[in-house]
């Protein structure tokens, strides 16, 4: 296969050129990711500590349907979050579809069962090592969750990452909801399908390459973001 | 430093803290019984804590004296039988005037400084000079802002123990808190607990080391098989056991 | 609480870390047309749609999917105009009530690839009809869209009129991707099968391999597109002035033209018939 030799010289070319449009996609591709990773994390974590903290009948149910949720097909996610936004569906009023937050609306939908899943089982191991101290202190159960999270920040910041690395690339929900719509809705890997499509498999393999590189970037930068943090956490 | 004395309702001498007890005496335990999946793992315990003194419990592993230590906090409930400290039910307003040190210590992630300012947020505002204090006691001032778990293992325990003591607690718990370090870190932890007594707070300690007890206890509550077998004196106790059992416990033959 | 405070500190830092906008939603000035692929992925609207929206300052915003999909969007009133190519549903589309007037565009027309090979003998084929009949002989492997879209929807009628019954053939010879086009000739061009698709699409299609177009010219080979806005009556969010605005300029002599001057490697893909425009010229 050529393709390949021809997607690198492609996707250098691409990122040496700064192409407006490429950088609008790969900028809208960052915005509607971040974003659904934080309204995830804001949801995901909440839930996640609850599940972790407190003991309740169904608990063990609750963590099944956690865990099950994180294999959510994105296509299925789509679906049920167009007919909610369609004008059609119960949502429709806040016109929303066909827009960047309907594919955030989507993206948190899909990732917020992995951030709860995940930061359930990495903040209940570090509880089961704190709950007899906490227990002896009194602690009430809402300063028992604040010091989880806290403790546990940069294991959990891996968890928002893996719900990044999810949301960033997933092509089934923001086609459905986002249209693939020409500066507007269009991210990178909607773009990646459109040129499938095309039939310009060098192209949409040098895009996927570009993705790769993006998510390495994000990944990197949180990472260096980590390792300061965590130099300045006990200066 | 051990050298008060006073006397208990059963009449045995026990050196006690010349500072004045601070509250919660005396402590009061009827029929305290835990049974867990039908096993009674503290069976019926009748135990009296009249005096402010160093209580060291001793037995055998699996007598029951961390059950008994963390039902007499409140960590967990008793099936049957009652705790009164001070004549009133064991209530969360008391449980909040103790504190516990695990054999391992349970150190939050963060620096050492933090972890105390920890403990201290949850009874009010942080002090940053009562924390100071409290660190330079134990020797760790200069570790402040180090991460608590990067410790060795003796200085873990003695932070742990500065926590506990940030609480000002009226009673301490101690389970086995020297049972894995070196002879100069025990020393330190004993001269630490030696002077939080001194200072008035009643301490409740399990150990397996018979110098230890000698060295600090006031009187020896012995346990087997979820019972207590005898509460006696320290001094008497390492002369003469008042039982069978707890002659055969001194002199390391196999109670079981 | 220490603990909270730092927590919030460490919430805010991620927010600013991600730099959280308020996104972008469409306008007023903007119309969403549903589409296919097959126009979308030609380059049709990229050449087009930024002399409307020069003219007109009205933004376009193309949702490409298949005509079934796109058909059905346009019912949950998730668009103000429908631009296809499947005439009898797009009458039942009008006549249930969903849409407006429907006007024929432009008509592009579907062509018959397959390999070199051509195991069936195809090539050359005047007749469409014939064609099929032959591919069906010879059980060859047949790529059918499946995904109820224009192009599957033309196709099946083609193969009722050759008579073939393709249903007990699926899945040995006869298969369907349930995919777009684009997809469905990267699975033919794959497994070396024959397939159905529309001249502008292929025309742009960059993975063609080696095949070649193996039967074309044919009538029955046709692809007629329909416009027609979505009743403002049971979609009051449709922006009928605009979407009406958009279909009067398309069918304009104008926009008409504009169609007939697109082309992709020297050749015109779509041919405008709009009532004013007399078919012969187009041809």
């Amino acid at each position: 296969m050529q393709d390949f030799a021809e997607a690198f010289r492609l996707a250098f070319t691409l990122v040496l050129s700064g192409d407006p449009d490429l950088l609008e996609i790969i900028g809208l591709s960052l915005r509607v990711s971040l974003s659904a990773m934080l309204i995830s994390c804001a949801f995901g974590l909440a839930i996640g500590a609850t599940v972790a903290v407190l003991r309740f009948p169904g608990r063990g149910a609750v963590i099944v349907l956690m865990n099950s949720l994180m294999g959510l097909p994105p296509v299925v996610v789509g679906l049920v979050v167009y007919l909610m936004l369609s004008n059609a569906g119960p949502l429709g009023f806040l016109q929303l579809l066909y827009t960047p937050t309907a594919m955030i609306i989507a993206q948190s939908v899909l990732i917020t069962p992995i951030i709860a899943a995940l930061s359930r089982q990495v903040l209940e191991d570090l509880y089961s090592e704190y709950a007899e101290q906490f227990r002896s202190l009194c602690v009430p159960t809402h300063t028992a969750i604040g010091a989880l999270l806290w403790d546990a920040r940069y294991s959990l910041l891996t968890v928002a990452l893996a719900g990044f690395g999810r949301a960033v690339a997933e092509v089934g929900a923001v086609i459905i909801v986002g249209g693939n719509i020409a500066h507007l809705t269009r991210v990178m890997t909607t773009a990646i399908a459109l040129e499938t499509s095309k039939g310009d498999l060098a192209l949409a393999m040098a895009l996927g390459m570009v993705l790769l590189t993006i998510a390495i970037l994000v990944n990197a930068s949180v990472m260096a973001l980590r390792s300061t943090a965590a130099r300045h956490a006990y200066a | 430093m051990l050298d008060a004395v006073d006397r208990t309702t059963a009449g045995e001498r026990i050196i006690a803290s010349k500072a004045a007890p601070r509250g919660l005496l005396p402590m009061e335990a009827r029929g305290l019984t835990l049974a867990i999946s039908g096993k009674r793992l503290v069976d019926a315990v009748d135990l009296d804590l009249n005096a402010n003194s160093i209580t060291m419990i001793m037995g055998p592993n699996g007598a029951g004296k961390s059950l008994l230590i963390r039902l007499l906090h409140g960590m967990i409930t008793p099936t049957s039988g009652s705790i009164t400290w001070s004549g009133e039910q064991l209530n969360e307003g008391m449980r909040r005037r103790q504190a516990m040190v695990f054999q391992r210590p349970v150190l939050l992630r963060r620096s050492v400084a933090a972890n105390v300012d920890f403990v201290l947020s949850l009874r009010g505002p942080t002090d940053k000079a009562k924390r100071d204090h409290i660190l330079e006691h134990v020797g760790l001032l200069e570790h402040a802002k180090q991460p608590a778990r990067l410790l060795s293992g003796g200085e873990q325990q003695r932070l742990a123990l500065a926590r506990a003591l940030a609480l000002e607690p009226d009673v301490l718990f101690l389970d086995e808190p020297t049972a894995s370090l070196d002879p100069a870190s025990v020393l330190r932890i004993e001269q630490i607990v030696s002077s939080a007594h001194a200072s008035g707070t009643k301490i409740i300690f399990i150990t397996h080391d018979f110098g230890q007890a000698k060295r600090l206890a006031g009187d020896i509550v012995l346990m087997h098989r979820g019972g207590v077998l005898e509460h006696t004196p320290a001094e008497k106790f390492f002369e003469k056991p008042q039982t069978a059992k707890g002659a055969d416990f001194l002199a390391g033959r196999i109670v079981l | 609480m220490t603990t909270t405070k730092a927590g919030m500190r460490f919430a805010m830092a991620l927010v600013l870390a991600a730099g959280i906008s308020v996104p972008a939603v469409a306008d007023d000035a903007s119309i969403i047309v549903q589409s296919t692929t097959s126009t979308a992925n030609s380059g049709l609207y990229d050449y087009m749609l930024p002399i409307f929206e020069k003219k007109t300052g009205i933004k376009v915003n193309v949702v490409a999917v298949g005509t079934g999909q796109a058909i059905k969007n346009a019912q949950n009133c998730d668009g103000d105009v429908l631009l296809v190519h499947a005439k009898s549903a797009e009458e039942k589309f009008v006549a249930d009530g969903f849409g407006l007037k429907r006007s024929d565009v432009m008509y592009n027309d579907f062509i018959i690839v397959g390999p070199p090979s051509d195991p069936a003998k195809i090539k050359g084929d005047k007749s469409a009809g014939d064609a099929l009949k032959k591919i069906a002989g010879a059980k060859a492997n047949f790529a059918s869209r499946g995904d109820n879209s224009g192009t599957h929807k033309a196709e099946i009628k083609l193969w009722k009129a050759a008579g073939v019954d393709i249903k007990d053939s699926s899945g040995q010879w006869y298969r369907e991707t349930g995919s777009g086009m684009g997809a469905t000739l990267n699975t033919a061009v794959g497994m070396g099968a024959y397939a159905l698709t529309d001249r502008g699409t292929w025309i742009s299609f960059k993975n063609k391999g080696d095949f070649e177009i193996l039967v074309e010219g044919d009538k029955s080979l046709f692809n007629q597109y329909g416009i027609m806005l979505v009743n403002p009556e049971k979609c009051p969010n449709v922006k009928a002035k605009a979407g009406q605005s958009f279909i009067d300029w398309v069918l304009s002599a104008d926009g008409q033209n504009t169609i007939r001057s697109f082309q992709l490697d020297g050749k015109q893909l779509f041919f405008p018939n709009a009532e004013a425009e007399p078919m012969q010229k187009a041809g």
